[in-house]
């Protein structure tokens, strides 16, 4: 296990320092990703100013749920890389080389890149978050500081399942890999606003299915002090980012399937 | 023009080969509409003052917008950025075409072929289940039609500019990315232009990217006047042939670059 | 028992079939044609340590699907398999350990690091310890003679010293097993040399097994002691080179220098194969006529520079041997 996690430091090494080696590139795919993520929250800001709020929500209240959603993904997206071009490596056989080395599958696709560029959604996810706080006046106590990074990084294993259970789902087919945007980019999209403007069918899909809510609306009761009247018990408020990691860990086993899926077929 | 349609057949037979790629793409359109609209939906429900839009003309304005999304430039074209990583470009100048016009051909190809495949399953699907209504009149219908053509056009020469600024690899991956994003929020595809700031919208009135989204379905709901399509359609071929004239230039410098560097 | 065992081995793979133009492709969303092909058709044979075995057939014979059941990343639909008393695909991962891999057409190593950080992940990824890591590498480089290549970034390499790269690479384990997949391909003269010469070194010297699957006759003719064919699945023939030329054909070349150019040589017992300035070539049957017999009639009727006997090339026997099944 430790042996793993040397080995994924060193491959991360490795990734971050061939990104290094373009290092305009970098910037300016840094610059992109900021000013176009950026520009999704201005799309946010055009309908608050005239709506004025969404079901009782302010902007600087949803804020935080985009915050924590895009600070998820970002590191998500960033460490995944590898699981997100997987049906290339399959298609192109470069796969087969993995597996002709004596460690796990899954630790040597997530070896393959650190995107250093998701940096710009991460910063810019940083900023909404931390001007939501500043804007609300939320007083930090620890446990509200814990329970923020719990639900970013379970956000972020959450996400990350999802890019796996993708890659898994390439060994079968490449052709309807984008169905899964629909619950990584488009949960994204949904975890931005908090789930209660949804009708209930989104919700307990988001909830039941793809625990998206567990990592994003149900804390950010808690931060943002709402839970009181809502119909979400506090245990689950403080407690659902668990969800996220239980996900990852599930996906996981799923590759594991998928992998001897592929070497009984070999395409 | 025999080389143009073999570009555009091609397109169309590669999408038709992945049957299962068109419907996940098809099922990824419908779940974002579905989202867009409850987020209206809930926006709508909040607030009592008027709005530039009603309810029912945004759920249309989504619809049409999941139905012709594949007409925005809203990605490059991967196989040209390969052949400008790899340095086959060089060999794309020996074929018997305007490099322009043939990248031009392969961009209307590109934005065309996916865009009728999935806006036809989109216009039933929306219009029997979600919302989506028909054009106000047979007068908007036609003014609508050509305001697609002339957003075609638009699209493809955009398009044809970004894969241009790949030949400038150190940055090109990057001003792609940020341009396909503003196309996507100063067209409307994001959140509809009569939304925006009051202050914004002569900006908005002038730049090219209206015509990509705002002016075509606009005219569809009758928002705008089917007689407005003089001036618009005017609008999107001025900003199409100067787009055109640009990255011609553009392109001759860039291939001239090529050719001193040896490739 | 033999190192590797390879027992009736079948395997099938069902392949989509594409219908050409628009309207096959639009009929294709539709309805999809498949057909099964039958990679391994029961495919047989034991390999001994220190065996070098040379695995040749025509593109799409089962060559690679032998070679990937044996590298533990394809199950077979059937038939029994091991490889050092495991079976492959059941513990891969041990089974790694104890082979290597090279891809002719593939480089394992990473494109934008020198080649020495390459093995030093290489390393980590096998866990092999710094001690027999350096033991291992400096024995390789001094092998292979790739001092000078060590901090060269992968990407500007010339083919030639990528796959000298490559072989140390997939050797710095210290496996037992190597598996070779078209080694020499693409490369120039002088690099194919260094790379055989390398490959028997490794099997005379250190014993490695392995099994050398190739286009290149010179390779096996150069290298292998075993020469197993196989075709559609098939094993055609397992043996010795002169098992090999035994069972397809008896008959020898007579190479004959003439004086005079375009010489007329014909011989009732001899079949001209070409003419080209002072050579000519004829094919004879040993068990027709001795070659003894047959130089010492053409050496009556014309004057002679030079003449030799060889057996008919390698290309030809394997030529006749896949001409023989299809027939």
């Amino acid at each position: 296990m430790l042996g793993d996690f040397r080995l994924y430091f060193r491959y991360i090494g490795i990734s971050v320092r061939s990104q290094m080696q373009y290092r305009w590139s970098f910037i300016m795919m840094t610059i992109g990703h900021f000013l176009t993520t950026g520009i999704e929250f201005v799309g946010i800001w055009i309908l608050f100013q005239r709506f004025g709020n969404i079901r009782g929500w302010s902007l600087a209240e949803v804020a935080l749920c985009y915050g924590i959603v895009n600070i998820a993904f970002s590191i998500s997206d960033a460490t995944t890389r590898g699981f997100d071009m997987f049906h290339i490596m399959v298609k192109g056989g470069e796969f087969d080389r993995l597996l002709l080395r004596p460690r796990s599958t899954a630790l040597q696709v997530a070896g393959q890149e650190l995107t250093m560029r998701r940096i710009g959604r991460l910063t810019q996810g940083l900023i909404v978050l931390l001007w939501s706080a500043h804007t609300l006046g939320i007083v930090w106590s620890p446990a509200k500081v814990a329970l923020t990074g719990a639900a970013a990084l379970g956000g972020a294993c959450l996400f990350c399942g999802l890019f796996v259970l993708q890659a898994t789902l390439a060994f079968w087919t490449v052709e309807t890999l984008e169905i899964v945007n629909t619950v990584t980019y488009g949960g994204v999209e949904t975890a931005q606003f908090p789930l209660s403007i949804y009708r209930p069918w989104l919700r307990r899909f988001f909830t039941g299915v793809i625990p998206l809510a567990t990592v994003s609306y149900f804390p950010a009761l808690a931060i943002l002090g709402r839970g009181a009247g809502s119909a979400v018990p506090p245990a689950l408020q403080w407690g659902a980012p668990l969800a996220g990691f239980a996900f990852l860990l599930a996906a996981l086993q799923v590759w594991k399937f998928g992998v001897r899926h592929y070497t009984s077929t070999g395409s | 023009m025999t080389p143009y349609w073999a570009i555009l057949s091609a397109r169309f037979r590669m999408l038709l080969q992945y049957r299962a790629a068109a419907a996940a793409g098809f099922g990824t359109q419908l779940f974002w509409g579905l989202i867009r609209v409850m987020i209206f939906e809930a926006f709508y429900r909040s607030t009592t003052s008027a709005q530039p839009m009603s309810y029912q003309e945004v759920v249309t304005y989504i619809w049409l917008g999941q139905a012709l999304l594949a007409l925005l430039p809203w990605n490059y074209d991967r196989d040209i950025h390969a052949l400008v990583r790899s340095g086959n470009v060089a060999y794309e100048l020996l074929r018997p075409l305007d490099l322009y016009w043939h990248w031009y051909a392969r961009a209307v190809a590109w934005r065309v072929a996916p865009a009728v495949l999935r806006a036809l399953p989109m216009f039933i699907v929306a219009g029997l289940f979600f919302g989506l209504q028909a054009p106000v009149s047979w007068a908007s219908f036609g003014a609508w039609l050509i305001a697609l053509v002339g957003a075609l056009l638009l699209s493809a020469a955009i398009t044809t500019l970004v894969n241009i600024s790949l030949m400038w690899t150190i940055a090109g991956d990057g001003i792609a990315t940020l341009v396909s994003t503003l196309v996507i929020i100063l067209s409307g595809m994001v959140v509809p232009l009569p939304f925006f700031p009051d202050w914004a919208q002569s900006i908005l009135n002038f730049l090219p990217f209206r015509g990509l989204v705002d002016v075509p379905f606009r005219l569809y709901m009758g928002h705008l006047p089917p007689g407005d399509i003089y001036g618009l359609f005017a609008h999107q071929l001025g900003w199409t042939l100067a787009l055109v004239a640009v990255s011609h230039h553009v392109l001759g410098r860039g291939t001239r670059r090529l050719v001193v560097q040896g490739g | 028992m033999p190192q590797i065992v390879v027992d009736d081995l079948v395997k099938t793979f069902r392949v989509a079939e594409r219908q050409p133009g628009l309207w096959g492709a639009a009929r294709g969303l539709l309805k999809r044609r498949h057909r099964t092909v039958e990679a391994l058709a029961g495919v047989s044979f034991g390999i001994e340590t220190g065996e070098l075995v040379g695995y040749i057939g025509p593109n799409g014979a089962g060559k690679s699907t032998t070679v990937k059941v044996l590298a533990g990343i394809l199950v077979p639909d059937s038939g029994r398999c091991e490889v050092l008393g495991r079976v492959p695909w059941r513990e891969r991962v041990a089974n790694a350990r104890e082979i290597g891999v090279v891809f002719g057409q593939r480089t394992q190593l990473w494109w934008d690091l020198p080649v020495i950080e390459s093995f030093e992940l290489l390393r980590d990824i096998y866990r092999v310890s710094p001690q027999a890591h350096l033991r291992s590498r400096d024995e390789l480089v001094d092998m292979l003679d790739m001092e000078p290549l060590l901090d060269v970034p992968v990407r500007q390499l010339s083919l030639g010293q990528r796959m000298r790269c490559d072989l140390a690479a997939a050797l710095l384990h210290s496996p037992p097993v190597l598996y070779l997949d078209e080694p020499t391909i693409g490369l120039d003269a002088v690099s194919k040399l260094a790379v055989r010469d390398f490959v028997r070194q490794l099997n005379r010297e250190r014993g490695v097994t392995i099994i050398l699957t190739t286009h290149d006759m010179d390779d096996i003719e150069a290298l292998c002691t075993r020469i197993i064919v196989i075709n559609e699945g098939h094993i055609l023939s397992d043996g010795t080179l002169n098992d090999l030329r035994a069972r397809v054909t008896t008959e020898r070349w007579l190479i004959v220098d003439l004086a005079e150019e375009d010489g007329d040589v014909a011989d009732p017992q001899a079949t001209v194969i070409s003419r080209e300035g002072h050579r000519v070539c004829l094919r004879f049957d040993p068990d027709e006529v001795s070659a003894a017999e047959l130089i010492g009639r053409i050496t009556a009727g014309h004057a002679i520079r030079d003449l030799f006997v060889e057996n008919p090339p390698i290309e030809e026997i394997i030529a006749r041997l896949y001409g023989e099944q299809c027939r």
